[in-house]
């Protein structure tokens, strides 16, 4: 069955601050919303089937942001609709990077960085719910975002500092 | 010109350990980090131009079969495809060696692995390719093309295709080479090579213990995250252009001009930022198809990338291998003799790492008596390609257990054991070159001296749960070869910086370190990029652990330029002759004048203008590296499963310019060497079809999977590099599985021949199965 004229469907959804609206076919998932629509291409493609974790994006349909970390490859750009999306791109403040981001810098935790999006977004998502982890349940919780150049041990080792960094700018509110 | 040495193989002060540096040594950062921690960075599967066609591969379903016909005929009527390439559309390189990527290929394979001809020969080899206005419109043509087959039966063991009587012939044209001659008759094996030394009869009647063992070990694959990708234009003036992920634009380009059979200069590729290789992004995957599509399109840009089950199903998976080894030693553990015998699969085409695995094999002993066998040999799966330290995983997992059981025999610690017989400078190894200053040695005492070596193990959890510790050597060759880089001096005083050598995990800042270093600069005055085929000379892939050597090399080549032009405009400044000019850290000076690098960059536009400099060179001088782990692990031997308790890697590393990417580089290695050793491999069905073609079932270790990894760097600098730098990424991927093996046999008494070390593998070694 061929179906190359396939309607589009208009969708609006609140990606990285700002309510964004595109036309997209039903059978395109969000990853390919995000990387050929939208033209942001931090989330990357590494198996296309929620294996490798590298398109990683906080997704929350909650009015009160409680957002859950999905494979968007997973997710149709349909589903989207009136959803609020943090990718990679929306991590950082205004000013400069956010504490996740310069420690995997300074930590050296990453190599050749294709992996990084995913695991900036997954750490992100794991701070906002649990703001002290262990080094087991950061490995648990980052299983699910594979990195080939690393070993982990440097990824770990930035997302307890960050954790630590982070409780500490708390405090000084 | 002030007289300032250039000299490729300076050797200074590096030999004796006594340089003092101001950035060497820093963990700085990496000058493209925040792109990459913010999404920014352009990697080749983000490239999007206007009116860009996106391209998809029909690969075969089969295993071997005859191409009969090809209809593509309704796939080009489909609405939005704009192209359609067969077999048809390409004339097949000629039959020549050339030298590419990190070792040397016959063209007319290559070319027949990018693109079917007469035959099908591994399940997910070409057969054509669709371009189309959207990548789901050119996978719905592909549905529409009719391949008619010829099934044949598939060769899918290496010692199934040795067969001299009844093995199925993968290539008609194949003859066995061996010692320079050709053989007579149609074979699947490729090549025998054979290195010889002393007298082996001799040496193992010397022996007061011999252990003689057979290995066998699975496909594996470089598991590199990001996809292959390329985009493609072929303009209408005939110039090419190709935005790649690849370890080496340079061979791209001859690669893709031999494959469409154009002159290289036609052809210019740019190396985007590239999301891991390991050995699989040496060679052109998708490149001339995206050529051939883009012309038949009507010179219009296509871009192609591969689906994780493509990256699978035809990239450069690592040969399995058969390796048979024995070994002698006397009662004192001085080792008398060594045989090894290694069939490696070559997948489709001739060329698996048989060559190095043999390099590797017994490479960090003294060995008088020694002869190795090995046999390239094909198979129906994909070509086999360069995976980190290539062939040297599954030679040292046979020769360092063999190792192990001889030091146990002579009741010897297998520290001890292997520096009674470490090769030092001088030792010459069993295939020919002869040691220079090398720090074997120096890592089996950091191993030793290690608080790890001596800790108690855990005691295990339950009566089914059995600890061990287990330690293994390994070693790599390294390479130098050619880099070309150019700079240019700002009016701020800071250098703009190209170089060629792709950068996959920190390289352009350990290049700009050392091009500050040379310049007496800060490391953020120095702002490197990556350059293209078409902005510099030819630069040699990154791969068989050479960027940071040779690459580091005509950086400090580049620095002593720079300098020696900085001096001529200051005497020029002064009125001095160049030679009364001197240089120290950044100052430059004559009598009582002095001007600092920066200041002196601000007057460059009245003393001459613009100062630019290039550097190329065929580097010389690498060395090899070793290092020596110690692993414990916990194997539950009600299930087989094993798991990794505690990694120490020590790696002679020659200087460690940037600690933390040398510390990233092996724990990188490691990992993937425990994925060797515990979990990966190929499934292939009896017909040749692959069944795990996706990080669910062909499975790399998780961040779960894995514990801490204590890199210690021992520094033991190479005299023949201006800054000791030996190649760090391969050595550390070469011990993991025989550590890992050696610690299982000290949990259970169970000897591993076997890879991967899956639950089943182990319950089958405990006799359970």
């Amino acid at each position: 069955m061929t179906n190359t004229s396939m309607s589009k469907v208009p969708v609006t959804a609140n990606i990285n601050g700002e309510d964004v609206t595109f036309l997209c076919e039903p059978r395109q998932s969000l990853l390919e919303v995000l990387r050929d629509v939208i033209g942001l291409t931090g989330a990357k493609e590494g198996c296309n089937n929620g294996n490798c974790g590298a398109c990683s994006v906080i997704m929350s349909k909650d009015p009160a942001g409680n957002g859950v970390l999905v494979n968007s490859c997973l997710v149709l750009g349909v589903e989207a609709s009136g959803a609020k999306i943090t990718t990679v791109e929306g991590i950082a403040p205004a000013d400069g990077l956010h504490t996740i981001q310069r420690v995997f810098l300074e930590g050296a935790a990453l190599q050749c960085g294709i992996c990084t999006p995913g695991f900036i977004v997954a750490s992100k998502a794991l701070l906002d719910k649990n703001p002290h982890p262990t080094e087991h349940e950061v490995r648990n919780w980052l299983a699910g975002n594979l990195c080939r150049c690393t070993g982990y041990d440097k990824i770990i080792r930035a997302v307890l500092d960050a954790a630590d960094e982070m409780s500490k700018e708390k405090d000084r509110g | 010109m002030a007289t300032v040495e250039i000299n490729t193989t300076e050797k200074k002060d590096a030999g004796n350990g006594n340089q003092t540096f101001k950035v060497i040594g820093q963990r700085v950062v990496r000058p493209d980090g925040v792109d990459k921690v913010t999404g920014r960075a352009q990697y080749g599967a983000d490239v999007k131009f206007a009116g860009m066609l996106y391209g998809k591969v029909l690969r075969s379903p089969h295993a071997h079969a005859r191409i009969k016909s090809i209809d593509t005929s309704a796939a080009e009527k489909l609405p939005g495809v704009r192209a359609v390439v067969t077999g048809a559309d390409f004339v097949p390189a000629a039959d020549k060696i050339e030298r590419t990527g990190e070792g040397s290929i016959n063209l007319n394979y290559l070319s027949l692995n990018l693109m079917a001809q007469e035959k099908a020969l591994y399940h997910g080899h070409v057969i054509a390719a669709v371009a189309a206005t959207s990548i789901h419109v050119a996978e719905e043509a592909l549905g529409l093309i009719k391949v008619e087959y010829e099934l044949l039966p598939p060769v899918l063991d290496v010692l199934e295709a040795m067969k001299s009587e009844g093995a199925t012939i993968l290539l008609p044209n194949l003859r066995m080479s061996e010692a320079g001659e050709k053989g007579d008759t149609p074979t699947n094996i490729a090549a025998h090579e054979q290195f010889q030394r002393g007298d082996l009869d001799k040496g193992f009647a010397e022996a007061d213990v011999i252990v003689e063992r057979e290995f066998v070990t699975g496909t594996v694959h470089q598991g590199y995250i990001e996809p292959q990708n390329a985009t493609a234009l072929w303009n209408t003036d005939g110039q090419i252009t190709i935005w790649s992920s690849t370890q080496s634009a340079w061979d791209v380009r001859r690669e893709v001009s031999e494959m469409v059979h154009v002159p290289i200069s036609s052809v210019r590729v740019i190396p985007m930022e590239i999301g891991g290789g390991f050995g699989g992004k040496l060679n052109s995957y998708l490149e001339s198809l995206a050529v051939a599509l883009s012309r038949k399109a009507g010179h219009k840009p296509v871009k192609m990338t591969m689906s994780r089950d493509e990256v699978l199903k035809a990239t450069g998976p690592t040969s399995a291998s058969v390796i048979r080894v024995k070994m002698g030693a006397k009662k004192d553990g001085t080792l008398t003799a060594a045989q090894a015998w290694l069939a490696f699969e070559a997948g489709a085409f001739p060329g698996s790492s048989i060559n190095a695995a043999m390099q590797v094999i017994f490479a960090p002993y003294k060995l008088a008596n020694v002869l190795i066998d090995g046999y390239d040999v094909v198979v129906n799966k994909p070509a086999a390609k360069a995976y980190r330290a290539p062939g040297g995983t599954n030679a040292a997992f046979a020769s360092e257990t063999v190792v192990d059981e001889l030091a146990e025999k002579v009741g010897l610690d297998p520290i001890e054991f292997r520096r009674r017989n470490a090769a030092v400078e001088g030792t010459r190894r069993p295939d020919g070159p002869v040691y220079e200053r090398i720090g074997l040695i120096e890592t089996l005492d950091a191993a030793e001296q290690h608080p790890h070596f001596d800790a108690a193990l855990p005691a295990p959890s339950a009566a089914h749960l059995k600890v061990g510790r287990g330690v293994a050597c390994g070693m790599w060759m390294n390479w130098d070869g050619k880099s070309s880089q150019s700079a240019t001096v700002n009016p701020d005083g800071t250098v703009s910086y190209l170089e060629g050598s792709t950068d996959i995990g920190g390289l352009r800042a350990s290049l700009a370190m050392m091009l500050a270093e040379t310049l007496g600069v800060r490391y953020e005055d120095v702002k490197p990029m990556m350059g293209d085929t078409q902005t510099l000379g030819f630069n040699d892939a990154t791969g068989g652990s050479r960027s940071t050597y040779g690459s580091g090399m005509v950086a400090h080549m580049l620095g002593k330029k720079i300098t020696a032009e900085m001096a001529a405009r200051a005497a020029e400044l002064w009125e001095v002759k160049p030679e009364e000019v001197t240089v120290q850290g950044d100052v430059y000076s004559a009598g009582d004048k002095s001007i600092t690098f920066k200041e002196l960059a601000g007057k460059l536009d009245e003393l001459g203008g613009p100062l630019s400099v290039s550097a190329s060179a065929d580097t010389k001088g690498a060395t090899p590296a070793f290092g020596t782990h110690i692993v414990d692990v916990e194997v539950d031997v009600e299930t087989g499963k094993v798991q990794i308790l505690r990694y120490t890697a020590t790696q002679d590393v020659g200087r460690a310019i940037h600690p933390s990417y040398v510390e990233g580089q092996i724990q990188g290695g490691v990992a993937q060497g425990i994925g060797w050793g515990l979990n990966e491999e190929y499934y292939y069905d009896k017909d040749g079809h692959l069944l795990n073609a996706s990080f669910l079932d062909y499975r790399i270790p998780t961040a779960l999977d894995l514990p801490m990894i204590d890199a210690v760097i021992v520094e033991v600098p190479n005299p023949n590099h201006p800054f000791g730098v030996k190649g760090v990424g391969e050595v550390p991927i070469v011990p993991p599985a025989a550590a890992v093996a050696n610690a299982i046999y000290h949990a259970t008494g169970a000897r591993m021949t076997v890879l991967p070390m899956k639950p089943g593998n182990v319950l089958k070694a405990l006799g359970k199965i």
